[in-house]
């Protein structure tokens, strides 16, 4: 399974990421992070399939991506 | 699990200045992650001008200056002559650029100065709350142009890329946009190329990056990149505009 990472501390919630996820897999939460952004949640990790687009588009560098076996 | 992408290490591991959905901080991911491609993070100079991309000083992790307004290519100039193998790169606002700085921008291009330059056009003053810049499109508001840009008193939006292909000194002139991830990718391989050529002794490159500035333009962070798509890029046509063989 591919995995995709958020981290909270850097991510500013601006959706762009939730914006180009071509799986739409992506959705600015209801919690804050610990700056008081709302940041995504990945809300199906199995869908995902590691095409880059979040990572190529975050502002911060804030999105991981690993592709699984 | 083969890790696809990582977080380029010669920046902070922090958020940037910027206000949530700049592109200011995508063009400096982007330019950081080409500088580690490329094994130069230890032999970079990076000159920074004024405006909001000032803020660089806090979030990048190489060697920088800071120069006054609009003189980065003057500085530039200096650093590159005393430090001919370094990286040296300047990236300047539109205000900065095409406004207070266009003599100094203009000569260090004609005089073909080994160094690059990253353009990051917003078409407004970001940092001092909204004003016009020359490249600000007609008819947008700004704290300066309340009812919209009008040509017949403050003149059209300055195509920067278009004047400099002009000079004969310039090796690489190109303009993109970091609006979506393709165009990421693209603008990308014009700073590498643009670098590469700097870094095999070619001559003067230069790399203009369309961006936004939600705050200023009233506008989410999404709205934004749609106004940048049906309002800034047809005015600042995206392309090549100098290539020579070097
Ligand atoms: C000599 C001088 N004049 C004016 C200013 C005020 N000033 C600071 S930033 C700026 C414009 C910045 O606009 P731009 O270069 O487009 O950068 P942005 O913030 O939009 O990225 C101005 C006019 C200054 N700092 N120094
Ligand atoms: S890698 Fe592609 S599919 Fe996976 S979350 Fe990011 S954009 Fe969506
Ligand atoms: S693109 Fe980056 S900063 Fe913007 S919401 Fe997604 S993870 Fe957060
Ligand atoms: S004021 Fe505009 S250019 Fe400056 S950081 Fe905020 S959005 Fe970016
Ligand atoms: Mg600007």
């Amino acid at each position: 399974m591919n995995e995709v990472k958020v981290n909270d501390k850097l991510c500013k919630g601006c959706g762009y990421c939730v914006h180009y996820c071509p799986k739409k897999i992506l959705e600015l939460g209801k919690v804050r992070s610990s700056k008081g952004h709302f940041y995504p949640a990945v809300t199906d990790q199995e869908a995902c399939i590691a095409c880059l687009m979040c990572a190529t588009i975050c502002p911060e560098g804030a999105i991981e991506v690993a592709k699984g076996e | 699990m083969e890790q696809l992408y990582k977080r380029p290490k010669c920046i902070q591991p922090m958020q940037s200045g910027y206000c949530p959905g700049c592109l200011h901080s995508l063009a400096t991911r982007i330019t950081a992650e080409v500088v580690e491609e490329l094994e130069q993070q230890n032999n970079c100079i990076l000159v920074l001008p004024v405006g909001c991309s000032t803020m660089g000083l806090l979030y990048w992790k190489i060697d920088m200056v800071g120069s006054a307004h609009g003189r980065a290519p003057a500085v530039a100039t200096g650093v590159k002559r005393c430090s001919k193998n370094s990286l040296v790169f300047t990236y300047q606002g539109d205000g900065d650029l095409a406004a207070i700085g266009l003599a100094e921008i203009l000569s260090a291009a004609n005089r073909g100065e080994n160094y690059t330059v990253l353009f990051a056009n917003n078409s407004i003053y970001g940092m001092t709350g909204g004003q016009m810049a020359p490249t600000t499109l007609e008819g947008q508001k700004s704290t300066t142009t309340q009812k919209g840009r009008d040509p017949l008193t403050t003149g059209y939006p300055m195509r920067m890329c278009e004047l400099i292909a002009t000079l004969d000194a310039p090796k690489y002139v190109a303009r993109f946009s970091l609006h979506d991830p393709a165009n990421v990718r693209k603008a990308k391989a014009g700073i590498k190329k643009a670098f590469e050529t700097q870094l095999a002794g070619g001559g003067f490159t230069f790399v203009e990056l369309m961006i936004n500035c939600p705050t200023n333009w009233g506008l989410t962070p999404l709205d934004s990149l749609t106004y940048m798509v049906e309002n800034t890029i047809p005015v600042f046509p995206l392309g090549v505009y100098k290539d020579v063989e070097v």
